[in-house]
């Protein structure tokens, strides 16, 4: 068992997802870094299926019920165990009443927290991914006990870690391919997403990126019609919206773009003024 | 009508299946058969469809390799015979009250519109209403049918809590919201029924090509509806519908 002793600002249970309700309108959830959370889950040689804790913009606190081996990936909170500051994606054996702390940001947005065979909470639809209506909570609160798989082996911790590129963090070239909509943009409008830098505004969450720039606009709606984590719309108003992991299943602004998987992850590292480009390719 | 959908890639790992664009009972069906028949071929690849007004779009398990010859394998069982398959359809009877209490924008789509507060109840409850897709929020049904004197536009500012079981109106469609949600459409009653509901086998009672009716209820009858549902004593009212 693991306890909150501090939540921080949005920190919740993630795996890869509700795959297969988007008839019944379910989103898809699961980890925002898809590539670091299962970085994580595999150093700790977990299933990729195992929950692990997503904690956004750190300043939390947690304490070990039970000894237990943890690994902690994607972007940096100077983790620290008991004071003493700690190493990304490597494995940590921790002992009871241990406390990992997550402070001040050093890179990336969001960072990961397995533990040995992975959180437990409730299962509902196939995924422990927290989503309003869905699960009980949406957000870890103080004093949550979350239960954790059981620590059978004692796999050495090891002083290796695994080196994830900075290109990771700090790639301001996000690729994509043409959306269902591309087509129906103009010449001058094509010109401005090969060009244009565009900026991550304050209204950013597992829901989507609202971006700053506005882009002059005059497609028409569409039919409601299916939208994809990573799926660009372009609203009236001419400003972009990036979908990302809670989006809908379905939406009727244009959709112009559509991320690459790995855009997603990189994306999902980048916060409020943030800045990049997109890179169409053919 | 254009009888052949056509296809186009969708990121990575989804194509996108379009019919011609308008909302159309027809199109309806000839996207559920096509997805019934692709769900019987082949599904192992495909991990979830989603379907629009005239959209079908299937999510892959892995980016595809070959995006030209999955579409052909895709025409191929389009093209095949299936008339024999087809999942059950069920025309669902879901109780609402027209209250104002709970139709708090009815007064105002009576001065907006030529009809009275009566009338537009009238009208609203006398249709029957087709489930196009699911989407927005978990169990929201996007409905095929309304009357087009019940067209209202949505509000200029969306409230920031619309009420779970609102009934309303948004442009040319109307639906229930299932939880509480911001939204901007025009109010005009409430059901005590849950549209979706993780605690059952079935979270969302109705799918795609489903029928709906909306039966006006009085206040007291809500509130004893309520009390049934929340005892989990109610079943809706739901008949087969052949075709």
């Amino acid at each position: 068992m693991i306890k909150v002793l501090k939540a921080g600002f949005y920190s919740s249970v993630q795996d890869k997802g509700r795959v297969g309700f988007a008839a019944i309108g379910v989103p898809v959830s699961g980890a925002m870094d898809a590539y670091s959370s299962d970085l994580a889950n595999r150093i700790l040689n977990n299933l990729e299926t195992d929950a692990v804790l997503e904690i956004a913009f750190g300043f939390c606190a947690f304490e070990f019920l039970s000894d237990t081996t943890i690994c902690i990936s994607g972007g940096s909170f100077s983790p620290k165990i008991n004071g003493v500051p700690v190493a990304l994606q490597t494995r940590i054996h921790v002992y009871k009443n241990e406390v990992l702390t997550f402070g001040h940001n050093v890179f990336g947005a969001r960072c990961y927290l397995a533990v040995k065979n992975g959180f437990l909470t409730t299962p509902i639809l196939k995924s422990r991914s927290f989503f309003q209506n869905i699960t009980q909570q949406t957000l870890l609160c103080k004093g949550d006990v979350l239960p954790v798989g059981t620590f059978t082996n004692n796999t050495d911790s090891s002083n290796t870690s695994v080196k994830v590129v900075k290109d990771h963090f700090e790639s301001q070239r996000i690729a994509c391919s043409k959306g269902p909509e591309f087509d129906a943009l103009s010449a001058s409008q094509k010109k401005v997403f090969a060009k244009q830098f565009f900026t991550i505004s304050n209204d950013n969450s597992r829901m989507g990126y609202r971006l700053n720039e506005v882009i002059e606009n005059a497609l028409p709606s569409i039919l409601t019609s299916a939208v994809l984590p990573g799926t660009v719309q372009l609203t009236p108003s001419g400003k972009l919206i990036v979908l990302m992991r809670d989006c809908q299943v379905t939406g009727g602004y244009p959709r112009v773009l559509q991320l690459t998987n790995t855009a997603i992850n990189q994306l999902a590292q980048k916060k409020t003024n943030d800045t990049f480009q997109f890179v169409l390719k053919e | 009508m254009n009888k052949f959908p056509s296809y186009k890639p969708y990121g990575e790992q989804a194509i996108l299946i379009e019919w011609q664009q308008c909302i159309d009972d027809q199109i309806l069906e000839d996207m559920l058969r096509f997805k019934e028949r692709i769900q019987k071929e082949s599904t192992q690849f495909i991990v979830d469809f989603i379907v629009g007004y005239h959209s079908l779009t299937l999510q892959y398990k892995e980016p595809i390799l070959n995006y030209k010859e999955e579409v052909e394998i895709l025409q191929s069982i389009y093209k095949k015979d299936f008339t024999a398959i087809q999942n059950p359809r069920f025309l669902w009877e879901v109780p609402v009250c027209y209250d104002l209490q709970f139709g708090i924008d009815l007064e105002e789509m009576a001065q907006k519109s030529k009809l009275s507060i009566d009338e537009i109840k009238i009208r609203h409850s006398a249709k029957i209403y087709t489930v196009f897709f699911i989407g927005f929020l978990p169990g929201f049904l996007y409905l095929g049918g309304l009357d087009s004197d019940l067209y209202f536009d949505r509000k200029p500012t969306p409230r920031l809590k619309v009420p779970k079981g609102a009934v309303a109106i948004g442009g040319k469609q109307t639906g229930v919201y299932p939880c509480a949600s911001p939204g901007g459409w025009n109010l005009l009653g409430k059901t005590p029924i849950h549209f979706f509901d993780v605690t059952q086998q079935q979270p969302c009672f109705a799918t795609a090509g489903d029928q709906i009716k909306f039966i006006p209820i009085s206040l007291d009858e809500f509130y004893q509806l309520e009390k049934e549902v929340a005892e989990n004593k109610y079943s809706i009212p739901k008949t087969l519908v052949h075709d």
